[in-house]
């Protein structure tokens, strides 16, 4: 990969790790009232189905993910196995994809499609 | 005072340690104690000095599992049960018991573009800089580095990457990249970007820790992260 490339990579990461740690922030107080107001899967999917904001943030959340964590293992494998090189990038890239692919598929699961 | 039990690396790449019993001595100092096993115990033991004094930068080694300068290093600070464990530094290749290869450590400093660049001569007027100045003030925190070895064989980048460049060869490039007289900015971001570059350090801090200088090569190799993307983005390298 290119120099350009991978600072690139490495300013990409930065920036969702920003993203991710609001979206954390966010993501656990939310959840931790649905589960103390004792909502039941039913009640908390009426109140997500059609909500627009809350697509848009878990859309963002996903996308941090799908960046951020391929990035980082690709760092990983390539100091712990000593793999570099075409092949690394391309098993990072379809890790990247499915992230977003898996992400997305709950994203739509939760907040698509109306009440 | 008791003696000291003292083990010492003998060998080189492969070897094994050879343990030494060294008189206590008031003040005594790891390289005093490696000075008199050659001169009182066994004549071949190789290691490498010269100052004494903490300026030189030559007698580094692994003192009890840390990196460290012995010339400055106290017996007192490091062997609390008068044991003493010497090896030579790591991630470098060894040459002779506590003498390692230090060939890679520098042929890095001048693959991080670590030799300062000028455009003016002799003639012309000396370059006038504010020592309040933003740039002045980081060089001035890294400037004093000495060149040891120690931030080189703490760092566990390095043994993970054996291309990446060090903390000490980033340190320089960092002074340099700060040096307002230097015209070689744009080719030192770019021969330090990258994977073998700043942007491969974990800010694990061992260098900061370990550098007997006080120095933070940390700070300046985060600042290499930002300069790099900087130019990066604006198209410069």
């Amino acid at each position: 990969m290119s120099r350009r490339s991978e600072v690139l990579l490495w300013g990409a990461q930065r920036i969702s790790a920003m993203v991710l740690a609001l979206c954390v922030v966010v993501h656990l107080v939310t959840m931790i009232y649905a589960v103390r107001s004792g909502l039941s899967a039913a009640e908390i999917l009426g109140r997500t189905q059609g909500s627009v904001a809350w697509f848009a943030f878990y859309t963002l959340f996903v996308a941090a993910v799908a960046v951020h964590a391929p990035i980082g293992l690709r760092t990983i494998i390539g100091e712990m196995c000593n793999w570099r090189g075409r092949g690394l990038d391309v098993l990072t890239g379809i890790i990247g994809l499915s992230l977003a692919m898996w992400g997305m598929r709950a994203v739509f699961a939760v907040f698509g499609g109306g009440a | 005072m008791e003696n000291l039990k003292v083990r010492i690396w003998r060998g080189a790449e492969e070897g094994g340690f050879q343990e030494f019993e060294v008189p206590r001595q008031e003040s005594q100092t790891v390289l005093d104690v490696v000075t008199y096993v050659q001169r009182k115990c066994d004549p071949t033991l190789a290691y490498r000095f010269a100052c004494r004094v903490g300026v030189c930068g030559s007698c580094a080694m692994t003192v009890n599992g840390q990196s460290r300068w012995t010339c400055r290093t106290h017996v007192s600070k490091v062997a609390a049960d008068n044991r003493l464990e010497i090896a030579p530094l790591r991630n470098l290749p060894v040459v002779k018991d506590l003498v390692t290869d230090m060939r890679e450590f520098f042929d890095k400093w001048a693959r991080a573009r670590g030799r300062f660049t000028g455009s003016k001569t002799r003639k012309d007027e000396f370059e006038r800089v504010s020592p309040e100045s933003k740039e002045r003030k980081r060089v001035d925190a890294g400037i004093e580095c000495i060149g040891c070895g120690v931030c080189y064989s703490a760092c566990d980048v390095v043994t993970w990457n054996k291309d990446y460049l060090g903390p000490a060869a980033l340190n320089r490039a960092w002074t340099l990249v700060n040096d307002v007289r230097d015209t070689a900015r744009a080719e030192r971001l770019a021969a330090v970007a990258g994977d073998a570059g700043c942007h491969a350090c974990h800010t694990h801090l061992n260098c900061t820790e370990r550098c007997p200088k006080g120095l933070s090569p940390t700070a300046g190799i985060a600042g290499l992260k930002r300069a790099v993307l900087a130019a990066t983005l604006s198209g410069e390298i």
